[in-house]
């Protein structure tokens, strides 16, 4: 893995280099050097298997992770390669044309998230959410709760508990 | 004489149907009146959950398909977001259905990876039990169930029962038949019951018969092999472009096992192989499952006599209600009866999650591979395609 990690130091400028487990690392890449660094993985390297393609909402540092985690199967490893864009210009390059796969992950992240994969396929079509028209609901300012109570009315009569209370009275029973 | 045979072996050349435009897709023109849309689902056409297919054909032949998720969005990947770590757990558990306990296993798993939790060697034994048991009673209802898609219901009927004896041992093992809750972070919640070993083996006893059974119903079936055999073929290289996992990718002669590739809990200490076809049809998916059957028995048996008998099942671990996971990232995965099944966790050091993303095998199975994979199909193996695939619609919807 270290060899590896060399070598993506010199060709595309990797970052944040992190081994988790003895098979398991991942590292960071500027936006714009994400889809070589991919392609360069998968022809070049091994890493032949597009695991998933995730997204994390940093909404306090007014960024959006996106990790795209892929598998060596020959030599049993994984890579997560972790790229920030921004959440004011939510956009990243489709790699679509890699793996099958990939447009059903970026579809559904257009969806979620709002983040626009430009020529991927299918991705304006609605894949969970038909006739959804509020913000994208992954990202972190959408209030389910405010989202519940504005679109479900509450049924009379229902006793409700709050969660944490009621765990807090089964388990710690003296704490205060 | 020599005429009717060459009727009944007559295959119609398809390789240039439907008509493909310049951009690589089929040229459907449903005013053309050579092609109408068929909606399977979202009603259960099997054992394959709640999804629709779109379905365009030409007479009884599939030109194109889509596949339709939704119906059961329930947003858990959201909720996770805004409760503690603890309270995730009976909610991930619905993120599969038929086999909750991979949720559990991969949650648990997660949170001790990223706060450096070890687990008891007892605790680590019950969990393969569980897990094993969870992956029996699914091949005991889907083995069978592949029979079922075509009309030969009698081996699910028969399997619900065999699998009804599983879900007892759960029971008593856990308190609970469909969702049990029972591994936990640092854990287990309990030991197994006196004379449980006993009973699971009566149980694993009945099923070798069931399994004699199963092979002179379905197996050497004239019916099924004729409908199986050639049927939904998976070409080699699909494999790694799809992101093939599981059962579905070991009938194409790939190696792919999670229990052996990336050991985990005491894999490393049992004693099987991979089970590998290469026909990489219907049937030898089918073989596959039937295989997996019988190493399960085996493996149930193998941790039976290798655990011990006592010994702590629970780590220390903080108060469930504070506690706050070191900010970090990790990709979990176990081997699930349908494949690899994978959690990707994103902790902020705060006391909730940041991100838990699911990546079960219908992701790729059911949408990417379905959909090409119906085009030139026959609308009667639709069902039959879907489950040899083991969509799963919880798992993608989340």
């Amino acid at each position: 893995m270290e060899a590896l990690l060399d070598r993506l130091k010199t060709r595309f400028g990797v970052f944040d280099f992190e081994q988790k487990k003895t098979y398991q690392s991942f590292c960071s890449v500027d936006k714009l050097s994400l889809v070589s660094l991919v392609t360069y993985l998968k022809a070049t390297e091994g890493f032949k298997v597009l695991v998933l393609i995730s997204v994390v909402d940093w909404i306090e540092d007014g960024k959006f992770q996106i990790t795209y985690l892929l598998n060596n199967p020959e030599l049993k490893t994984d890579i997560g390669i972790r790229t920030f864009i921004s959440r004011d210009n939510e956009e990243m390059e489709s790699i679509h044309d890699l793996w099958e796969h990939a447009p059903t992950f970026q579809r559904e992240i257009r969806e979620m998230y709002g983040i626009n994969f430009p020529g991927s396929p299918r991705v304006d079509e609605s894949f969970l959410l038909e006739g959804w028209d509020d913000i994208p609901p992954m990202r972190r300012e959408f209030d389910t709760k405010k989202y519940s109570e504005d679109t479900f009315f509450p049924r009379p009569g229902r006793k409700t508990n709050d969660p944490a209370e009621y765990m807090k009275q089964k388990l710690y029973p003296d704490e205060k | 004489m020599k005429n009717k045979l060459n009727i009944l072996n007559w295959k119609p050349d398809r390789s240039s149907f439907p008509d493909m435009g310049e951009d690589g897709k089929p040229v459907i023109s449903l005013d053309s009146e050579k092609f109408i849309k068929v909606w399977q689902g979202p009603n259960h056409p099997g054992i394959t959950g709640n999804m629709s297919l779109e379905l365009t054909i030409s007479g009884d032949e599939v030109v194109e398909s889509k596949t339709h998720v939704g119906y059961l969005h329930r947003g858990f990947e959201k909720l996770f977001e805004r409760r503690r770590y603890i309270q995730c757990f009976p909610t991930c558990i619905r993120m599969c259905v038929p086999e909750p306990d991979t949720n559990e296993y991969n949650l648990a798993r997660g949170v001790e990876e990223l706060d450096g939790i070890e687990v008891p060697e007892m605790a680590n034994w019950l969990r393969m039990i569980v897990l094993e048991m969870a992956r029996l009673q699914v091949l005991l209802r889907m083995v069978p169930g592949q029979a079922g898609t075509m009309g030969l219901g009698l081996g699910v009927q028969w399997g619900m029962y065999y699998r009804e004896l599983i879900l007892d041992r759960m029971e008593e093992l856990t308190g609970a038949r469909i969702y049990h809750m029972y591994i936990l972070p640092g854990g287990v919640r309990g030991l197994l019951p006196d004379g449980f070993k006993q009973r699971l083996e009566e149980n694993l006893v009945k099923i070798e018969g069931f399994l004699k059974d199963i092979d002179k119903l379905i197996l050497h079936n004239a019916v099924f092999k004729k409908r199986a055999i050639g049927i939904g073929h998976i070409p080699k290289d699909w494999v790694d472009q799809y992101g093939i996992v599981g059962p579905v990718a070991r009938a194409a002669g790939y190696q792919r096992d999670v229990r052996k590739d990336y050991p985990y809990l005491y894999y490393d200490q049992i004693d099987f192989d991979y089970n590998i076809e290469h026909d990489s049809d219907m049937f030898a998916r089918f073989l596959v499952r039937r295989k997996d059957l019988e190493t399960t028995l085996d493996i149930l048996r193998q941790i039976m006599a290798k655990m011990p008998d006592k010994g702590e099942i629970r780590a220390e671990t903080p108060n469930v209600l504070h506690w706050k996971i070191p900010k970090g990232e990790t990709y979990v995965r176990c081997e699930s009866s349908r494949g690899e099944y994978g959690f990707y966790m994103v902790a902020d050091g705060s006391e909730f999650p940041r991100r838990i993303n699911l990546r079960g095998p219908s992701y790729t199975h059911a949408i990417a591979v379905l959909e090409k994979l119906l085009v030139n199909a026959n609308i009667s193996d639709v069902s039959a395609i879907m489950l040899s695939l083991a969509t799963c619609p919880p798992e993608i919807e989340r």
